[in-house]
């Protein structure tokens, strides 16, 4: 086969570029629904709010219920871990925001913060490290421990020791009667 | 697969075929003739142990998946699982359910058991360096997704310790929160977030998860078969190493695979299989955890979550760390590492035999690795009491992890440049008979 030098961009040139570009852009295309399958389905989203009553609790006791698949704390305080949460200083936290769904994103971690109301902590049960479930009661600070690598909570669910980046998270949620929430 | 070929057909029907597709002549030339040093020694037969073993994990699973039923819809009052209840059942009611079962989880264990066995030969003879780069890497990448199939299969019996080891690693990448922290407005979930409930299909480790991970699990020992396939490929090119690290000079050095290593291969591998089958047999649950057979809660994390065996020391490395991101990091990192050991090892000299003092390190490595793997099987709160002092065993682990980087990025560059190796032989011929004599093999 002949071959000829042109400075010109020739028919083969354009034909090249036109096929790869083609190629290219629709094995992009094709891709995305391949990938795409594997996110959350509407079937999975559509799983919106609950609504628990938390009277059955007594003071120093928690409950767990399921939303959206991840276990809820309700954890009912006593007078006495009320008070040591809200004595530790934002300098000793490791995590130094509120991470409550409720609140703007910048809050700082003040008990007042991490509540509604002080004798009731409501929290996403799910360690902030790789997702184990913290046990009840356990560790240093009164709080939180999770049995996976040893991170611990303080008894506003708040880290302060361990591999665990963040603080246990506060899922949307709002009293709609003295003992009834709606989660969500 | 490379070199000229010996192979001449005998009748007419391979005549025939040799000239259509010469498959024949591919086997006659990469099993029967290939010129083998004639020194290789025990740790040369894993090669046939771990082909061995894909082909059982292969044909076990393909048995065991047409009872197997992949789906975490509750059954029994919402205390078990359609896939716990369809293990069970393939444990008492399908004939020889128990012994398939048993076949493969133990299989994956002796799978595991070779492929260590196979890496850490590589290491001591300087298998990875030139001209066999391609074929270490290879070999780390079959690693890597040995890695993930066990992983993915552990999943599937949906008991404890399939959830939450199915939970702590596919959360591994939500570290990546602390790269990328929103995806969107306030409160967006983070990258790491994202990709984790994309791995899920879902907030949390679920049915979805399980589906998909029972799909993977049957794909992926084909891409296992495949890679090695390209392994074998890359081996052929080169032609094997040997325990002295010399290169094959002539004939003389050589003795064709078979008989020689198709019996040597063939007898270590009943010396394996034995050891397999007494597990299988007496103590068939001797590598498992026990709370696995405690169908999966979501709700509750048993008191002690640990991986297999296999996984231990990579778990202890990401528990000494205390940072979450860095943590993960270096769990990656330790894998990745290996990709680099042929340009780390800077030593002209391939076989630590010659290398007094890079065997010594390498043995103080190989019992770090065995450190870590007790470490990572403890709790993670554990002391050691040692003479009236307690140490958190978080520290013995850590000063293993830092070693296992020393020995990769430190000792394996540096310790050429004040090792004097020891004299090697001049060829294989004359180390293993003596005589550098060309000998016909009998
Ligand atoms: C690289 C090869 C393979 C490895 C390392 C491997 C590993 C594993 C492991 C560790 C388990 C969990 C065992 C237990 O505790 O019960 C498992 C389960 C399972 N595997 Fe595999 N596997 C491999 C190949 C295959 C193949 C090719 C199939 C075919 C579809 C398969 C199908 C299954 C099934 C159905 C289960 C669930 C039943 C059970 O738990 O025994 N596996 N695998
Ligand atoms: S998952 Fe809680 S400490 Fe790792």
């Amino acid at each position: 086969m002949a071959t000829t030098t042109t400075d010109e961009p020739t028919r083969r040139d354009f034909i090249y570029i036109a096929t790869g570009t083609v190629a290219a852009l629709g094995a992009g295309l094709a891709a995305w629904p391949f990938i795409d399958q594997m996110n959350p389905s509407s079937a999975v989203l559509a799983l919106s709010s609950i609504e628990i009553d938390v009277s059955a609790i007594q003071e120093g006791q928690q409950a767990v219920f399921t939303w959206r698949s991840k276990p809820v704390f309700v954890r009912r305080r006593t007078q006495k871990e009320i008070a040591e949460a809200e004595a530790v200083a934002l300098s000793d936290l490791p995590d130094k925001l509120a991470r409550n769904l409720n609140l703007p994103e910048d809050a700082p971690a003040t008990d007042k913060n991490r509540i509604e109301k002080p004798q009731w902590l409501v929290l996403i049960g799910i360690c902030t490290h790789l997702g184990c479930i913290p046990l009840n009661n356990q560790g240093d600070f009164g709080g939180y421990l999770c049995p996976c690598h040893g991170s611990q909570y303080d008894t506003a669910g708040r880290i302060r020791r361990g591999p665990a980046p963040e603080n246990l998270a506060v899922p949307p949620y709002a009293f709609i009667g003295p003992a009834k929430i709606k989660i969500g | 697969m490379s070199g000229n070929s010996t192979y001449q057909p005998k009748t007419g029907l391979t005549r025939w075929l040799d000239s259509r597709l010469p498959i024949l002549r591919l086997a006659h030339d990469t099993m029967t003739t290939f010129p083998t040093p004639r020194n290789l020694n025990v740790w040369y037969t894993f090669g046939a142990i771990l082909t061995f073993f894909l082909a059982v994990q292969i044909v076990t699973g393909i048995v065991l998946a047409m009872h197997f039923l992949p789906s975490a819809v509750l059954t029994n009052g919402g205390t078990s699982s359609v896939a716990f209840d369809s293990v069970e059942s393939i444990m008492r009611d399908v004939n020889y359910g128990w012994l398939l079962r048993y076949m493969h989880a133990n299989g994956a264990s002796m799978f595991f058991l070779a492929v260590y066995i196979h890496m850490f030969r590589g290491l001591y003879y300087g298998s990875s360096k030139a001209p066999r780069e391609i074929l270490w890497i290879l070999g780390v990448l079959i690693y890597v997704v040995m890695v993930a199939t066990a992983f993915f299969g552990y999943v599937l019996p949906w008991g404890q310790m399939s959830f939450w080891a199915a939970t702590v690693i596919t959360n591994l990448f939500s570290a990546l929160d602390q790269v990328v922290p929103h995806m969107g407005g306030a409160h967006a979930p983070g990258i790491g977030t994202m990709i984790a409930q994309w791995l899920w299909g879902g907030f949390a480790v679920g049915d979805a998860t399980l589906n998909r991970f029972f799909s993977l699990h049957y794909l992926l020992p084909f891409v296992i078969a495949g890679l090695v396939g390209l392994h074998i490929w890359a081996l052929h090119v080169p032609g094997n190493n040997n325990p002295l690290g010399i290169d094959v000079q002539g004939p003389q050095d050589t003795v064709p695979f078979h008989p020689y290593y198709t019996v040597k291969d063939g007898f270590y591998l009943c010396l394996f299989v034995i050891i397999y089958a007494f597990l299988v047999f007496f103590h068939p649950d001797f590598v498992g955890n026990p709370d696995n057979y405690t169908p999966a809660n979501p709700l509750v994390t048993p008191p002690h979550i640990v991986p297999e065996w296999y996984l231990l020391p990579f778990y202890a490395m990401l528990r000494s760390i205390p940072q979450k991101l860095f943590g993960v990091l270096v769990l990656f990192g330790a894998l990745a590492t290996l990709l680099f050991v042929p340009w780390l090892d800077t030593s002209r000299v391939r076989s630590m035999r010659f290398r007094p003092m890079m065997k010594q390190f390498f043995w103080v490595f190989v019992a770090d690795c065995i450190l870590l793997g007790y470490l990572g099987s403890q709790e993670p709160q554990a002391v050691w009491h040692l003479g009236g002092i307690d140490v958190p065993l978080l520290w013995p682990a850590r000063i293993g992890t830092l070693y296992y980087f020393v020995f990769f990025f430190v000792v394996m560059p540096f310790l050429p440049l004040i090792e004097t190796p020891l004299e090697r032989p001049k060829s294989i011929a004359e180390a293993v008979l003596g005589t550098a004599q060309p000998q016909a093999a009998e």
